[in-house]
């Protein structure tokens, strides 16, 4: 690292920020250093991207030097300043930030080779010595690093030299190859109902991961497909976009629908492990909506909403199953879920009355210890008389609707069921959001003392979002229990609530949406506190990803993956505003 | 419209506060209870009404009972600790840094690392209290330096922000600590070298029969929290640091530079964290990713029933938390007949916390912020 | 009879006497002023009524019912809506949302109205959408036509002035306390400001209390004026014998008379 700080003062130019690449190069060179002793590259080399050329374990560090760069080249356009020209000064730019990040392993494998720290740092070993050195001698690989350090970082920096076009089909194209081998498990089972593996065995490798004939058909297509079907794309949008209002929203009405179709038969031609995937998911999408009118709407942060979900689920298991230890009526899950959906509401209501005139952050904290509590108390000998403590509650049957049973060893009639409920949801939230109490929730989300005088009852209203959000918590939590058929305390633990938070946060707080594309994206591909993922080889990184991701999140993006639709309404405006404007149509008498 | 309005008008608010003060009076009620039946069992186990309340109700002898109350205050010394980053941060920026616990983890880690490294080395038995001194200065650097580069990294750029940002910050920050140290450090419970048999012998104080290594809790403690007291009430950075609780923009103006008192109001919380780091490897002599958690909250429960921003209340706050919750389950639950009340130490803490804020959010001895951090 | 009467009312923050022994009265279809150097407890004396303050002592009675103990939105729901100084509107929410949320207290549309899409929820959101476009339409057409789905955020400054008084308007008062309209506004804005809020007495019958600092607005909207110092009414009555009263003057200026344009100066 002391070596690049030299080299860079010679370096000096004027209009590019040395100082700022040499900061990039040394987080560059401690990110990899860290990410090679936190076992990534040899837990999840296991995993190819593109067999046999790129493992999942090496993209764990390829990625650093090349986004560096690119981050680092990166300016801020400050208004009525002119954008510095872009030059070749840009890629020896990017060159350096991808050295020092290069060197950063190149120290690290100096270091393994020579001590021995294996004692605290558990991947302190031989085989990431061997791995980070390509399975060939120490010393070519250290070249290798520097060589493939460099490339990629100026790679990253050239990002800035080339034109947009080139810039987007560059990034298309390695998206598309990252998604589709990351979807494999998915697309093969879905190629499968439609009797198409001939495609699927053509690109990926059985083991994990594209072919190298398999990637390159996927970049071919990635370049084609927007090719051929932008222009009609473009042109259909313009057409609905001509349209008087009340047809455009009945082609919108229409396009939901068919959607909501697609997705009803889709679990229809999947096998059991992707309806299984997508049943997770759903459930965690069901979650985080009601988590969103909580957290997203009314603007309280509640970090015990797992409360809610253990409360349904235990009172489907108690209502439901012959073996609940102590009250055992065995009613069928139909009639349980009213039960289970009065009861969590009034539980709703007895946390959150304490709570709720609690500044935000306590109320935080004393949510979460009340999430705590209920675990403990399913968890406790004291209750094991009706709750079985740590043994929990076995032989919960399925749901019967009339043709079928929906139970866990029939993954696609769960999805099914949870598709309904994931509706139900959806469509609560979106008639809340737009009428009187949405509104309330979210003037009191952006300052709770002027909704109050502005006749807001806020005491109650706020309830009302804890107990909208329990109930939908509930339901969850009554699937939950039909779809694993046994319920333990440690299935509510204290991380449910908080990956809960990060979807909700990652997809878009207070965005319907969003909540849903950040938990099919999270859940989906990294997998919830217990259930795997699409990228199953994850496994303990999961976890510190989520933390890393919600930090991210809330540095970079607070509000979210998903552009509000408020905020993209308001863009859309600002330019018709100024074609309004330019034509005359407005007359503007105040200085806006 | 203004009469047939009235009535409904003050039942819809008054319910609130009705189940509210509901809620008090059981709690009151239980604690009440509970403590009758204790004393009634203490002066005869077969005495009618604590027979009523618990069929089986045994009592406590007075060791046992002295017993509790040592582990608790030990427990609670090390939670004091902790409670002090929360009251400091809390007291500067206005908001609970939720990964202080993760701090204290690592604090407690490091002490793993290195008190293991000179048990190799075969100087733990010999030199114990110089062994320990190196593990406590080394646990305090690392924990420190936790601290300033989650300030630098995290918080920082999010001055300003609205309140709840920095906290669902501080969430994610706790959990990429904990599993940051899963996948450095491997996951499972690491353990402390056995500790020299000279200092777990029971030794008898002012009639307390304590153990030595509870005793070093203790005094370790105290030690750090004099230390503490020292700096923030007689230097120029503790005076500097209560000006920016105070008022950040009005402290900047009088020339005290804010970011920098901010880092140290950081630095020392992790300094105190690291202490009690090595406190809890001492008391428990084991370690694990999540060790940070409970403690965490716990501390902060204390910091907030001591009242935030006070740091004498933050100490007394982690005593009376931690007595509460080691005597509790047998003093009140116990009595009650609620089985298998051990389990149920941790839950009594969160109830304390929510009681305290229920009777007075305030704290116990009252919270010192700043005038934005009150609105 | 007084529509707001105020008695013997004392509010204190810790030592500081911010309100002291204050009697104050509205009549139904008045426009009272209340003036007073920076720190008189102008907003404070607001706060107190509008429920956001707990007095120490005294008794506030509007229309002769007592507004003690009562919350903000209990205030506002008997028939009294404010401004705040520093515009306090809910800038995520678009022009046409805030003035529909604070219409909350009077409509009653719960969960299932919404949920079920009745008839009653239906056209009740109707109402409140066309009052609260009734409401914006008074500033002519500044917040209506495209702005209405704008979020409060994009509003210039006097926009957002104009837009808080829509709000408390929306909430259907008979009492607006309107805390320093015009601060901030150039002088045509603020001349304009001051016709349209005595268009609010005779249009919307509305009874209104202003805190001002500019005596211009002061002298051509208010009945009565009020002095206010160190929490105390100073002097009342008409414009002209309240500036000449040599208690006023020395309020603003301290005890050596000067400039007597510099009253004005304080408003800035
Ligand atoms: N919540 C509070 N806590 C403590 N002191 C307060 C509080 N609110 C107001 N004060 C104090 O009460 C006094 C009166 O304040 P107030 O805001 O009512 O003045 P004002 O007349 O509105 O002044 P201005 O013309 O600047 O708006 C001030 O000294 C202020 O510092
Ligand atoms: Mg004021």
């Amino acid at each position: 690292m002391t070596a690049t700080a030299n080299d860079a003062s010679t370096f000096e130019a004027p209009g590019l920020d040395w100082r700022r690449q040499i900061r990039f190069s040394a987080i560059g060179a401690l990110s990899c250093a860290f990410i090679a002793l936190a076992g990534m590259p040899v837990g999840l080399d296991r995993r190819s991207i593109v067999y046999p050329v790129l493992s999942l374990g090496y993209l764990s560090l390829f990625w650093v030097p090349f986004v560096l760069a690119s981050l680092a080249g990166s300016q801020v356009v400050l208004e009525g300043m002119g954008e510095r020209e872009r030059d070749t000064r840009d890629l020896a730019a990017g060159a350096l930030v991808g050295l020092g990040s290069a060197l950063g392993l190149v120290g690290l494998m100096i270091l393994v080779k020579n001590f021995n720290l294996r004692d605290p740092l558990v991947n302190w070993s031989p085989q990431l010595l061997e791995l980070l050195s390509f399975n060939r001698s120490t010393t070519l690989g250290m070249l290798l690093w520097v060589v493939l350090g460099t490339t990629l970082g100026l790679l990253g920096g050239a990002m800035h030299v080339v034109p947009a076009m080139v810039r987007a089909k560059i990034l298309t194209v390695v998206l598309s190859v990252l998604i589709v081998s990351v979807l494999q498990t998915f697309l093969t089972d879905l190629l499968e109902g439609f009797r198409l593996e001939v495609f699927t065995d053509f690109i990926y490798y059985k083991r994990g991961g594209l072919e190298i004939l398999g990637a390159l058909l996927v970049a071919v297509l990635a370049i084609a497909i927007p090719l051929l079907v932008a222009g009609r794309i473009k042109g259909l949008r313009a057409r609905v976009q001509k349209m008087p209002p009340d047809e455009r929203s009945r082609v919108n009405l229409v396009l939901l629908g068919v959607g909501a179709a697609l997705l009803l038969v889709l679990p229809f031609f999947l096998g059991k492990i992707a309806n299984e995937l997508l049943a997770n998911v759903g459930l965690f999408v069901l979650l985080a909506l009601g988590l969103n009118i909580v957290v997203g709407l009314a603007g309280i942060l509640d970090l015990g909403y797992v409360a809610f979900f253990a409360v349904g689920g235990y009172t489907t298991a108690v209502l439901t199953s012959p073996n609940s230890p102590g009250f055992s009526p065995e009613l069928p899950w139909p009639v349980a879920l009213i039960v289970v959906v009065v009861l969590t509401g009034l539980v709703g209501l007895f946390i959150g009355a304490p709570v709720i005139r609690m500044r935000g952050d306590y109320l935080a904290i004393v949510t979460l210890g009340f999430g705590e509590i209920i675990r403990l108390l399913f968890l406790s000998d004291w209750l094991s008389g009706w709750f079985g403590g740590a043994q929990g509650i076995t032989n919960i049957p399925g749901v019967d609707v009339g043709i079928g049973t929906v139970k866990g060893t029939d993954p696609r009639s769960v999805f099914l069921l949870v598709l309904v409920f994931c509706g139900i949801a959806i469509y609560v939230s979106w008639r809340l959001e737009h009428s009187r109490l949405g509104r309330a929730w979210m003037a009191i989300r952006e300052d709770e003392d002027v909704a109050e005088a502005m006749g807001v009852n806020t005491t109650s209203t706020k309830l009302m979002a804890f107990v909208v959000g329990a109930v939908l918590a509930s339901f969850s939590g009554a699937i939950f229990s039909a779809k694993v058929g046994s319920i333990f305390p440690t299935s509510f633990i204290m991380l449910v609530s908080i990956i809960i938070l990060v979807v909700v946060i990652v997809g878009g707080m207070g965005n319907i949406a969003g909540v849903i594309v950040g938990a099919v994206v999270l859940i989906g591909v990294l997998g919830g506190p217990k259930q795997p993922g699409l990228l199953q080889e994850l496994g303990q990184f999961k976890l510190l990803i989520y933390g890393a991701l919600l930090v991210w999140m809330m540095l970079k993006r607070p509000e979210g993956l998903v552009p509000n639709v408020r905020r993209s309404r308001e863009l859309h405006q600002e330019e018709f505003l100024q074609d309004a404007w330019l034509k005359g149509e407005i007359d503007e008498e105040d200085p806006s | 419209m203004t009469t047939t309005h009235d009535a409904k008008l003050t039942s819809r608010v008054l319910w609130v506060d009705r189940f509210l003060t509901l809620i008090r009076i059981t709690f009151i009620v239980v604690i009440s209870v509970g403590l009758l039946a204790f004393v009634a069992q203490q002066i005869n186990p077969q005495n009618p009404f604590a027979q009523w309340a618990n069929p089986d109700a045994t009592g406590l002898t007075a060791p046992q009972f002295k017993g509790l109350l040592v582990t608790g205050l030990a427990q609670g010394a090390m939670y004091g600790l902790i409670a002090l980053g929360y009251s400091m941060v809390y007291g500067v920026l206005g908001f609970i840094n939720f990964a202080h616990g993760e701090v204290f983890m690592v604090g407690a880690m490091s002490g793993m690392i290195t008190s293991n490294k000179l048990a190799d080395a075969g100087l733990w038995e010999d030199a114990f209290l110089l062994c320990l001194l190196f593990i406590v200065v080394t646990s305090i650097l690392l924990s420190t330096a936790t601290a300033v580069i989650m300030e630098r990294v995290a918080y920082r750029p999010l001055r300003g922000a609205p309140r709840l940002i920095p906290l669902i910050t501080s969430i994610g920050v706790s959990f990429f600590l904990q599993n940051l140290s899963v996948v450095l450090l491997g996951p499972g419970a690491k353990s402390y070298p056995t500790l020299p048999s000279w200092l777990s012998q029971k030794r008898s104080l002012v009639g307390f029969q304590i153990e030595g290594t509870k005793l070093l809790v203790l005094l370790t403690a105290a030690v750090s929290m004099a230390g503490l007291w020292f700096l923030v009430e007689r230097t120029r950075t503790g005076k500097a640091m209560r000006a920016v609780a105070e008022d950040k923009e009005i402290a900047a103006l009088m020339g005290i530079d804010v970011n920098r008192t901010i880092v140290k109001t950081f630095a020392v919380g992790g300094a105190m964290a690291g202490v009690a780091g090595i406190l809890w490897g001492i008391l428990f002599r084991s370690v694990i990713h999540t060790t940070g958690f409970l403690p965490g909250i716990k501390a902060f429960s204390a910091a907030v029933v001591g009242g935030i921003g006070n740091l004498g209340g933050a100490m007394a706050g982690g005593l009376s938390l931690g007595a509460a919750e080691a005597t509790a389950p047998l003093v009140l639950l116990e009595p009650l007949g609620v089985d298998g009340v051990s389990q149920l130490r941790d839950a009594v803490a969160f109830a304390v916390l929510i009681f305290v804020l229920l009777v007075r959010p305030s704290g116990l001895f009252g919270e010192r912020l700043s005038e934005d951090e009150r609105a | 009879m007084n529509m707001l009467q105020i008695l013997d009312l004392s509010v204190t923050f810790g030592g500081l006497h911010a309100l002291r022994n204050l009697d104050f009265h509205v009549e139904e279809g008045e426009i009272v002023s209340v003036i007073g150097p920076n720190g008189a407890g102008k907003t404070t004396f607001f706060n107190m009524i509008s429920g956001m303050v707990t007095p120490t002592s005294g008794e506030i009675l509007f229309e002769g019912e007592s507004l003690l103990n009562l919350d903000p939105s209990q205030v506002t729901e008997r028939g009294i809506a404010r401004t705040f100084q520093n515009v306090r509107l809910f800038a995520n929410m678009t022009i046409l949302e805030n003035v529909m949320v604070a219409q909350h207290c009077r409509t009653h549309q719960k969960v299932f109205g919404a949920l079920l899409q009745t008839k009653a929820f239906k056209s009740e959101e109707i109402a409140i959408r066309e009052y609260g476009e009734e409401v914006l339409s008074f500033f002519g057409s500044r917040l209506i036509g495209y702005r209405l789905n704008q979020p409060a955020s994009v509003l210039s400054y006097a926009n957002r002035r104009r837009l808080e008084i829509a709000r408390a308007m929306a909430t259907r008062p008979r009492l607006l306390l309107l805390d320093e309209p015009v601060a901030g506004m150039n002088p045509r804005e603020s001349a304009e400001l001051t016709a349209l809020i005595g268009r609010l007495r005779s249009e919307w019958g509305f009874t209104i209390v202003i805190i001002e600092h500019d005596m211009s607005v002061v002298r051509d909207v208010s009945d009565r004026v009020v002095v206010l110092d160190h929490g105390e009414t100073i002097a009342q009555g008409s414009y002209d014998s309240v500036a000449n009263d040599p208690k006023v003057v020395e309020a603003y200026l301290g005890r050596q008379v000067q400039d007597k344009n510099a009253d004005e100066e304080t408003s800035s």
